[in-house]
């Protein structure tokens, strides 16, 4: 009784998930459904092509490229990087995550030719993360500064940054400082020793902790 | 003589002209930077030079509990913002499986749609502004201001609520404000005949918006459109009613849809949504059950006051919830609602523990500005500030 059961049911999605692992049989690295997502794992070079198949193909029609963002797995995988599109289906009304995994500076095929949207989206992974995008029309950065140094959204970055602006009397200009913090950076680790409180992997079958009489006594 | 002529064509016909296009502009709704290149008075090119309102949000979230990053979203689409907490909320629910109790479910349908009328009502009134019409803006922030009242009185901030949380909202609703938004409601359905009355059949807006802007319902989908810029051009595509989340699919309401995809199609289409807005909100109130307004498993919600004075086991649970937060189990999801400015979408990554490992904010402003190229190629420069009008542009959830 999740709120996840009330959409469609998952017929549609496992019908792709067999279309596409026929059509591409060794270029789907993983195909999972969880959650009623389906969630396919493509080689790199097999990207456009899943994607301009997810998007042609008449049962399917995955024409709305709705998002592109990376995910940083330093220190948890050998590649560094996942780039992750979500395509949306209006017609069908079905919705699919592809990924694909990428080294630090290995570029990852740019979907600008399949759909407009990816250019903006594209644009904007290489800003955060500094993920190359091969083909790319204009790979410039989107949201931070011009000529600003690193890539904020890795997770080496720190949380402070690495410098911050001010206003230069002087010069009568914003400009540049190194980061200086008259209080070091309280990290909090909250994280509890406690078992109760980590191992909640059964909550939805759990609809109260305590009983309402132990409540009101 | 030769020479003259060459000067004089290259006056006529000379090389294009670029222009700044804000960050201060007062029609650039925010900090939009466009850099024009215009032929005469023509659009040639538009290049929106975003991020002048970047505070980094994702970043932040990935350091904060599920909790303390709530607060982020009202920030991000600074005009609709329990349907950015809401997008939230929903993934989080999403991957600790749980259900939001039927009252607060309700609830929250009946605050998105009012929250939907807050931002139409905005863009109302500033698009209107933009292309020339003074008096409606008035009129809409007059209206406006009741649904800050009503946020209010269950939030206790007039923007920023921060009223829906993971298992429901926070509070249920003070006594008597239902009979307050139906009041609102009454009222508001004949004003919306009167604003349609200033505009749908005026001259200006009509040869101000007829026309311009057009996206065709192919070129909507490749951009990544969403909501009423999808809408307007055709495509009858509506989340709550493809993928009905929290009571969507117990209220009826139409969805409208436009023709031609230009700037008027999409006022029409929003103007209809208010309509269809009051309809719900009518419709929650009549069908608001009794009953808790959020999860009763207190590890993932707050107890009550009163619990805690009389609970050792509540009083702990307050304080853990509060400092350590709950955990989210391991996976990834992805959550979409349709904001009033079109698809909102939350990509959360878990690996456990109390603290998101990575949250991407799908912004329905980012896709829509980025066709603002396509939308303006070949238009007057007066044309610019109308698109951007119609785009519904906010920058706080373009920027994040």
């Amino acid at each position: 009784m999740t709120h996840i059961d009330k959409m469609h049911d998952g017929s549609a999605l496992l019908r792709v998930k067999e279309a596409v692992e026929n059509k591409f049989k060794d270029g789907i690295l993983d195909a999972v459904y969880v959650n009623r997502e389906l969630t396919l794992t493509v080689r790199k070079r097999d990207l456009l092509k899943v994607l301009k198949y997810l998007r042609d193909d008449r049962r399917f029609m995955f024409k709305c490229l709705m998002d592109i963002c990376g995910v940083d797995w330093l220190g948890k995988r050998d590649e560094r990087f996942d780039v992750v599109y979500h395509m949306l289906s209006v017609h069908k009304n079905m919705r699919v995550r592809v990924k694909v995994s990428a080294g630090e500076d290995e570029a990852v095929p740019s979907a600008c030719e399949l759909f407009d949207a990816a250019n903006w989206f594209e644009r904007e992974a290489y800003d955060m993360f500094g993920i190359p995008f091969e083909n790319h029309p204009d790979l410039r950065r989107i949201l931070l500064d011009y000529g600003f140094d690193g890539f904020p959204l890795r997770k080496d970055f720190p949380l402070v940054g690495k410098v911050e602006v001010y206003y230069d009397e002087d010069e009568k200009r914003v400009a540049y400082k190194k980061v200086d913090m008259p209080q070091e950076f309280r990290r909090f680790d909250e994280q509890s020793p406690w078992e109760a409180m980590t191992g909640n992997a059964n909550l939805a079958d759990d609809p109260n902790t305590f009983s309402e009489e132990e409540f009101k006594s | 003589m030769t020479s003259v002529n060459t000067t004089t064509k290259e006056m006529e016909f000379g090389e294009n002209f670029t222009l700044n296009f804000g960050p201060q502009h007062p029609s650039a709704h925010g900090v939009l930077r466009l850099v024009l290149e215009l032929d005469g008075e023509v659009v040639e090119r538009a290049d929106p030079h975003i991020g002048l309102l970047h505070r980094g949000t994702e970043k932040l979230l990935e350091n904060k509990t599920y909790i303390q990053g709530l607060p982020y979203f009202d920030r991000l689409d600074y005009v609709s913002m329990m349907c950015q907490e809401h997008v939230y909320c929903l993934s989080v629910e999403k991957l600790l499986k749980i259900q939001v109790p039927e009252r607060g479910s309700y609830i929250r349908v009946m605050f998105s749609e009012i929250t939907r009328l807050m931002n139409h009502l905005l863009w109302l009134g500033t698009h209107a502004l933009d292309v020339g019409a003074m008096s409606v803006f008035l009129y809409a922030f007059r209206d406006r201001e009741v649904c800050f009242d009503f946020y209010e009185a269950v939030s206790g901030a007039r923007m920023h609520a921060n009223y829906f949380r993971p298992g429901g909202v926070a509070k249920d609703l003070p006594e008597g404000l239902t009979k307050t938004i139906l009041e609102f409601t009454d009222a508001m359905k004949k004003r919306i005949d009167e604003y349609e009355g200033l505009l749908s059949e005026n001259r200006i807006w009509k040869q101000r918006t007829v026309g311009v802007g057009i996206a065709t319902a192919e070129r909507a989908m490749s951009y990544g459109f969403s909501g009423p810029m999808l809408r307007g051009s055709g495509i009858a595509w509506d989340i709550r009613k493809a993928e009905p989340y929290e009571v969507y699919d117990k209220v009826k309401f139409d969805v409208p849809i436009g023709k031609n995809g230009d700037c008027y199609d999409r006022y029409l289409v929003r103007m209809e949504e208010m309509r269809q807005s009051i309809r719900i909100i009518e419709q929650c109130i009549e069908k608001l059950p009794e009953g808790p307004v959020k999860v009763q498993n207190f590890k993932i919600s707050p107890p009550g006051r009163d619990d805690m004075k009389s609970s050792m086991e509540a009083l702990i649970h307050h304080f853990k919830y509060f400092t350590e937060g709950f955990h989210v189990p391991k996976g990834e999801v992805y959550a979409a609602v349709e904001a009033p400015k079109g698809e909102m979408g939350v990509y959360l990554v878990s690996e456990g523990g109390s603290k998101p490992y990575r949250v991407k904010v799908r912004a329905p402003g980012f896709a829509h500005l980025q066709g603002f190229e396509m939308m303006t190629k070949g238009h007057m420069l007066a044309d610019v500030t109308t698109v951007i009008g119609t785009q519904d542009i906010v920058f706080g959830e373009i920027d994040r």
